[in-house]
């Protein structure tokens, strides 16, 4: 039996993750960033998810994280289409040169 | 070994089938239609909703048959079959069939040829309907992506104008950010009660576990995505972007469809499964509803574009419903239950209405193209006008009296602070409600439009469907004004399961 790692690391470090992304999608520009920043957001949950269900003995956290993967694979799916789609449109990633629409 | 099948019940899923078949049933069917002839793929999806809505209507008496279960409950709790579902689906089943009347104006113009739209539309409302009949938090999380992911596109269809794809990129980057805050709630939640099924949570509570820190700041967190998703102050900095750069049609769909679907989970949740917390959210709420009111409707006063100003608007409409949701009491949530009617009523008229308008190719989105217009299109003019009326409160019409209902739930439950404000708020509102008004009967057309009088062929023939939009939501606009027991009743019995 191995020594196992509290469950309080896992929440700090996911929860030191997803401040990671929120602070990316606040700071960066580059569309591509933000959304690598989203995802992130993502992930840290789904350690959430996985190191609550290991210590709960319940199997649900680990389910839903299948469920979260599945959903962050469309949207990245439909994020990187409507990426293309602008970019065709304009020669641009950074967010601050998309302002058409403010006020 | 023995494999152990699962009990299901059916009978929550019976209402949601036909969305579903028909969303899949409408994208294959467009492949094989030649070009001029997508409309077809409209009328499908019209059928589709249209069963979903009758089978709402036969589960809502013999399913639900109050000497028997009030509730039934799909696989494991996840999807709940009361009539505070049913009555979700019978107004997005009814929303979708405007939104895409509406849309076959202007999609003839916009995108011809593009029947995906209507599947999309489709599996939009199929999220939304899960998400407000959700029992178990996952359920509501992936009812809300399945709309999202449908909108993102919806917002972006218009794929070689530069507005469209940037409405879609804000809409997609904000909206999976506040997914984010979401779903961070939601797994803190489980991490505190070891479940995210509401009837356990509710039950993990009521068993005299003190909530804990971990458990209120997952709540916090959910109210953060709620908040988003509804377009309250201070998350709507996304609203009016996305609503002014996506198509019309679109924007219509968006604001009438969002706002039911996330206030359904969002009553659900927090009422259903944390009323022991109702205290402590409510003063959150308050700061929340006074703050939506106040800036939606400012900031409404001075926007020229048409639609940005009912971006605006719907985040005011929001705080609204906020006040009744810090009211509660069965009174409370009835009142938001029939104000989702009667706003879901005249914003799609009124969008309606600003698509039956249009000139071929152009658009009237800025207010001064409205110039003149009691006189070139007196009939949708008038229709215009009661939307208007309706929308700031005004008597005949159904906006009056959700508002009174409102407001009169926020002073029986000791709110009369709330209650103030939200007059006072409703007074600024008509100023611009009424501008429209103004500019559409008391000013002259500016460059005179193509005038229709003169012999010339009406651009649009396919606004035929806008224009039936705009006749139904008239109807009922003034219907609600005049009679609304009957449909506050309806409100009364659907929430009579959630509220006691």
């Amino acid at each position: 039996m191995t020594a196992t790692v509290p469950l309080n690391a896992y929440l700090i470090l996911s929860a030191a993750l997803f401040v990671i992304g929120v602070a990316g999608v606040l700071i960066r520009r580059n569309v591509l960033v933000i959304f690598m920043a989203i995802e992130l957001m993502l992930n840290a949950v789904n350690l959430t998810f996985v190191a609550f269900a290991r210590f709960l003995h319940s199997m649900d956290g680990q389910i839903i994280v299948l469920f979260v993967m599945a959903v962050a694979a469309a949207e990245v799916a439909i994020g990187l289409a409507i990426i293309i789609a602008l970019h065709r449109n304009k020669e641009s990633m950074n967010v601050d040169e998309i302002n058409l629409l403010k006020g | 070994m023995e494999l152990i099948l699962p009990q299901i019940d059916w009978a929550p899923f019976v209402p949601l089938a036909p969305v579903a078949i028909g969303g899949l049933t409408t994208l294959t069917a467009e492949l094989f239609l030649p070009p001029g002839r997508k409309h077809l793929v409209a009328i499908l999806s019209l059928i589709a909703l249209a069963a979903a809505i009758l089978l709402s209507i036969n589960s809502w008496g013999p399913v639900l048959d109050p000497d028997r279960r009030m509730v039934r409950y799909g696989i494991h709790d996840s999807v709940v079959l009361d009539r505070f579902s049913l009555f979700f689906y019978l107004v997005l089943g009814l929303i979708g069939v405007l939104t895409i009347l509406l849309s076959m104006g202007y999609l003839h113009n916009a995108a011809p040829d593009q029947g995906e739209y209507y599947s999309l539309v489709l599996f939009s409302v199929l999220g939304m309907m899960l998400m407000a009949a959700g029992g178990d938090l996952i359920v509501i999380f992936l009812g809300l992506e399945t709309f999202s992911l449908a909108l993102y596109t919806l917002a972006g269809f218009r794929k070689t104008e530069l507005r469209s794809n940037e409405s879609a990129l804000k809409y997609l980057l904000l909206g999976a950010f506040a997914s984010g805050f979401f779903l961070y709630g939601i797994a803190l939640i489980y991490g505190a009660t070891g479940t995210t099924i509401l009837r356990q949570i509710t039950a993990f509570l009521a068993d005299g576990h003190p909530p804990e820190p971990l458990f209120l700041i997952g709540g916090g967190l959910l109210l953060v995505g709620f908040g988003f998703k509804i377009a309250s102050v201070p998350f709507h900095m996304w609203a009016p972007d996305v609503y002014e750069g996506a198509p019309t049609s679109v924007t219509a769909f968006m604001i009438a469809g969002t706002k039911a679907a996330a206030f359904a989970a969002f009553l659900r949740v927090f009422l259903l499964a944390l009323p022991a917390l109702h205290m402590r959210w409510s003063a959150a709420i308050w700061v929340l509803a006074v703050l939506t009111m106040t800036v939606g409707n400012l900031v409404a006063l001075v926007q020229s574009n048409i639609k940005r100003m009912f971006a605006y608007s719907s985040i005011a409409h929001a705080g609204y419903l906020l006040v009744a949701l810090v009211a509660g009491g069965s009174s409370g949530i009835a009142s938001i239950l029939f104000y989702l009617v009667a706003y879901a009523l005249m914003n799609l008229g009124a969008f309606a209405v600003i698509i039956a308008v249009q000139d071929g190719e152009r658009e009237r989105l800025l207010l001064t193209d409205y110039a003149g217009l009691g006189w070139q299109r007196p009939v949708l003019a008038a229709c215009m006008a009661v939307f208007m009326f309706s929308l700031s409160g005004i008597p005949p019409t159904a906006g009056f009296m959700g508002k009174l209902y409102i407001f009169s739930a926020a002073l029986a439950g000791d709110y009369p602070g709330l209650a103030v404000i939200g007059v006072l708020n409703s007074v600024i509102s008509v100023y611009f409600y009424l501008r429209v008004i103004v500019i559409m009967y008391m000013s002259e057309a500016a460059s005179p439009l193509p005038d229709r009088s003169r012999g010339q062929a009406p651009a649009v023939p396919a606004s035929a469907a806008a224009v039936l939009a705009v006749l139904v939501s008239v109807l009922g606009t003034l219907h609600l004004g005049l009679f609304p027991a009957r449909l506050l009743d309806l409100a009364r019995q659907s929430v009579s399961v959630i509220a006691g």
